[in-house]
């Protein structure tokens, strides 16, 4: 019954989900099993490079929730990914111990280098997993949802709340560049060493990493999907197409807005802190606005409103930058320009649209 | 016959005129030799008597002797004016400069001068000085007076004083003698300098008022009034301070008010967020930096030529962004904020391939730089003052546009209800291309602007998006008078936080407020009156 009413005609999604379980085995098999010389080795550079596109995948759906079935544009949403990723840092921070550059077995290595002299509040407990795992969740959602309760309350709605959102992930920005804040200030927290006791360079843990992440995202999308095909689902989608309307039958707007937004943000805030185990580094950049905007790209080329279209434009995306960065590094801010022009212009729909504009003539 | 008594006269007086030089000049003669001696001592008395005297050569010969340029020769052993020339020297008269022959360098001896008798010719030489026409002169001849303080100068300072006109001359001169009465012997002098130096907020007078204070030698009363004193300049330092911030606090709203009048007006009418408009002012800063290129001579010129340019160039652009991507977005705001972040990125990796990812300069003309002193210790820089007077043309400008163009009535129609204004026979595609190259237009003319306070780069137009629309939601949208308001305030703000709270913090109290802001009046300021305004 569920899964009639989540994957009927959704061919998109079964795609999804079969190409996540296939390299769910597929890619641990290639990595560790065929030797390094065989042409079907999966190196763990690849492996890392898609895990975190996975990350970013997860990132996609979390605002295509807000945007795509509940119009609410976050060009903020970048930050509750980073949150996720510092609350995630801290605790691989804890977990280096003595084995920092000062050797200090207190403090990490920029506060020794700072000269503070204890621990400040904020990083009590974090050497506990659960600990950290509960602020991944917690933090973000917390700001998320006295973000939302004050903007939709006052029903602050369309560009004024994406410059809105811009301005939060901004201020935030240059809260976490002082070095005061106690977050390692421009530099971030890197030099990671392990997870759970597993070494963060091993092969093994890459792979757990890469298939958490894998997992991770399936869930998110069949989350999700259970949510916009519920009852409630159907109330945020009227919300996107007529709030006032919406209003007026009875419903109240703010609730069910606040609500789905803090779902986004805790989404984020679990790919951040999956992201960050992965490339080992988490820094004050990762809050710029260009990245939260980079994030609307990707679900606006995908396909909004789809979920697995956010998933897909996320891959191809980030695929086209590894590329381009690389290659014509000059080329690539004229690619996502273009991109931006292209899909509000000519492609309202992105790939998905095209797709299904082919399949229905 | 009339002729000949005019005639007689004439000659009477030219006598009596050339006779009386005869006797100056004999006596400046002999002062002359007198400098011909060993002793230092006596040469500063007659550099003294020199000063005294009312030769029109005497500034020319002291300032001789303070240069090493007074030889005597020894031939005639008389004085001589003397410069270099291949081995020898060449000889001038002391009395009318001209020429009297080359002498070979064992011929002539150089009259010596030491360090406290060119102390003396520099103050003698101001002394002189202050009968110069020109204030700046006189101003500058005080000052170097003020280096070796004697009774002498202070005298002849005191009675230069009576004859003053210029208020920055007396007021230097009335410093001068605070200064000298500060070290004065007598404790009643002292007592009276003490309490009169509140006044005055120079650092010369602050250390020696330090020194007062903190001397063991000094009676109590003094230093209570030393201290007084002290407590009285901090008082007006303070002041300044506080006005200083004022002015920057302007000066950053003013430069917020021009970066978000164009978006204010764009906004009002067609609802839609142009992201691009920081590269559009990043245009206009280029734009200016081009026009100096291609005029290296003109640099003031050049700057004037930039405005009505960067108004086209960016007007150009930001019509073509309206008409080649925005129509085809109307109604969908949140698309449209998109496509033109797609076109800012497009227009900062031009800028970067085209002129490179590195800073340019621009540099400012000449009536730019520097800075107004108000009073003493209290100066603002020129080229924010004209960004302040420079934003307040373009606004008044604008409001006029506005309030008296046909363009500006349909513009307020529009923005009042789009629907209305076409039943009414508005053609709003018009408005819209125009409205839009206005916006446009008047940010390219904040990067001119900008282009005289920062580098222009690439990355110049980047950080001003969200401030820029922080003061259009702060102000009220489409409301000129309410972005006014609003960039100003935020500037002040803004630089009255710093201070207390350090730049980063400053900002974010600034977001965080604006934040909070919205809560309370979510259409700003200003809002729209009516029914229209609400969809």
């Amino acid at each position: 019954m569920l899964t009639r009413r989540l994957m009927n005609h959704e061919w998109g999604g079964w795609v999804l989900l079969c190409t996540l379980g296939v390299l769910a085995i597929a890619v641990p098999v290639l990595n560790l099993a065929v030797p390094q010389d065989n042409p079907f080795h999966v190196s763990t550079y690849t492996v890392t490079l898609m895990g975190k596109y996975l990350c970013f995948a997860m990132l996609a759906i979390s605002l295509d929730l807000v945007w795509g079935y509940c119009g609410i544009l976050s060009l903020g949403h970048g930050a509750f990914f980073a949150l996720g990723g510092y609350a995630m840092g801290m605790y691989l921070m804890r977990q280096i111990g003595t084995r920092g550059v000062y050797g200090n077995p207190e403090l990490p290595d920029f506060m020794v280098f700072l000269n503070w002299d204890q621990l400040p509040w904020f990083w009590y407990g974090f050497d506990h997993f659960w600990f950290a795992m509960l602020l991944v969740v917690l933090v973000p959602g917390l700001l998320a949802f006295v973000f939302g309760w004050l903007a939709f309350r006052s029903r602050v709605t369309g560009v004024y709340l994406s410059i809105m959102t811009q301005a939060m992930t901004y201020a935030l920005m240059l809260a976490f560049f002082r070095n005061e804040m106690g977050f390692g200030g421009n530099n971030g927290l890197t030099d990671f060493k392990d997870i759970l006791g597993a070494d963060l360079q091993s092969d093994v843990t890459r792979i757990v990493l890469f298939v958490t992440s894998a997992f991770a995202l399936a869930a998110t999308y069949l989350m999700c999907r259970v949510i916009v095909t519920s009852k409630l689902g159907r109330v945020i989608t009227a919300i996107r197409d007529a709030e006032d309307r919406t209003r007026f039958i009875g419903y109240r707007v703010e609730y069910y807005k606040v609500w789905i937004f803090t779902l986004s943000a805790v989404l984020a805030g679990i790919a951040g802190a999956l992201y960050v185990p992965q490339v080992g580094i988490i820094n004050p950049s990762e809050f710029q606005p260009l990245n939260s905007i980079e994030l609307v790209a990707w679900v606006a080329v995908g396909g909004r409103g789809t979920l697995y279209g956010a998933a897909l434009g996320a891959v191809l995306v980030n695929f086209g930058k590894t590329y381009l960065t690389g290659a014509l590094p000059e080329v690539w801010l004229f690619v996502l320009g273009a991109l931006f022009i292209l899909v509000t212009v000519a492609m309202r729909n992105g790939i998905v649209g095209l797709f299904r504009k082919l399949r229905h003539g | 016959m009339a002729r000949a008594v005019v005639c007689t006269i004439y000659l009477a007086l030219a006598t009596t005129i050339s006779l009386a030089y005869a006797n100056d000049d004999d006596a400046l003669l002999s002062l002359l030799d007198a400098l011909n001696t060993r002793s230092f001592d006596d040469k500063a008395a007659s550099a003294r008597s020199i000063a005294k005297t009312e030769h029109p050569r005497r500034i020319a010969v002291l300032t001789a002797l303070l240069e090493g340029q007074l030889y005597v020769r020894k031939k005639t052993d008389t004085v001589v004016l003397a410069t270099r020339k291949d081995r020898g020297y060449l000889l001038f008269d002391i009395l009318n400069d001209l020429e009297i022959g080359e002498d070979s360098r064992r011929s002539v001896k150089k009259i010596t001068v030491n360090n406290k008798l060119r102390r003396l010719l520099r103050s003698l030489i101001a002394g002189l000085q202050l009968d110069n026409p020109d204030p700046m002169a006189r101003l500058a001849a005080v000052e170097a007076m003020s280096a070796s303080l004697d009774t002498d100068t202070i005298s002849v300072l005191i009675q230069h004083d009576e004859a003053e006109q210029d208020t920055d001359v007396k007021q230097a001169i009335a410093r001068i003698r605070t200064i000298y009465d500060l070290q004065a012997d007598d404790p009643e002098t002292r007592f009276a300098a003490v309490r009169a130096a509140g006044h005055d907020i120079s650092s010369e007078v602050r250390t020696r008022l330090l020194k007062i204070s903190e001397s063991p030698e000094e009676t109590p009363e003094i230093k209570a009034a030393a201290e007084r004193s002290l407590k009285r300049i901090q008082q007006t330092l303070d002041r300044y301070a506080v006005i200083e911030t004022l002015f920057f606090g302007l000066s950053l709203g003013s430069i917020l008010v021009l970066a978000a009048i164009g978006l204010s007006i764009t906004f009002g009418v067609m609802g839609v967020i142009n992201m691009a408009h920081g590269e559009l002012m990043m245009l206009g800063a280029y734009t200016t930096y081009v026009i100096q290129l291609m005029l290296p001579d003109a640099l003031g010129y050049s700057l004037l030529i930039a405005i009505p340019s960067a108004f086209v160039v960016s007007g150009l652009v930001g019509i073509a962004i309206e008409r080649g991507i925005i129509r085809f977005l109307y109604g969908r705001p949140l698309e449209t904020l998109l496509a033109t972040f797609g076109v800012s990125l497009v227009l900062q990796q031009a800028v970067r391939s085209i002129f490179s990812p590195l800073n340019r300069s621009v540099a400012s003309p000449e009536w730019m730089s520097g800075s107004l002193e108000i009073v003493q210790g209290l100066s603002i820089t020129y080229s924010r003052l004209y960004i302040f007077i420079f934003t307040l043309i373009v606004f008044a400008a604008l409001w006029l546009v506005m309030q008296r163009t046909r363009l500006g009535l349909e513009v307020r129609a529009v923005t009042q209800n789009r629907a209305m204004a076409k039943a009414m026979g508005i053609n709003t595609t018009r408005v819209d291309i125009l409205t839009f190259g206005l916006g446009a237009g008047i940010a390219g003319v904040a990067g001119v602007a900008l282009s005289q306070l920062t580098n222009v780069g690439p990355n110049l137009g980047q950080g001003y998006i969200v401030d820029s629309f922080m003061v259009v939601v702060f102000g009220g949208v489409g409301n000129l008078w309410g972005t006014l308001v609003a960039g100003l305030s935020l500037g002040l703000v803004n630089k009255i936080l710093e201070p207390m709270a350090g730049a980063v913090v400053a900002k974010i109290l600034v977001l965080v407020f604006i934040i909070l802001f919205i809560q309370k009046r979510p259409r700003g300021l200003f809002p729209q009156k009516g029914r229209a305004a609400e969809n």
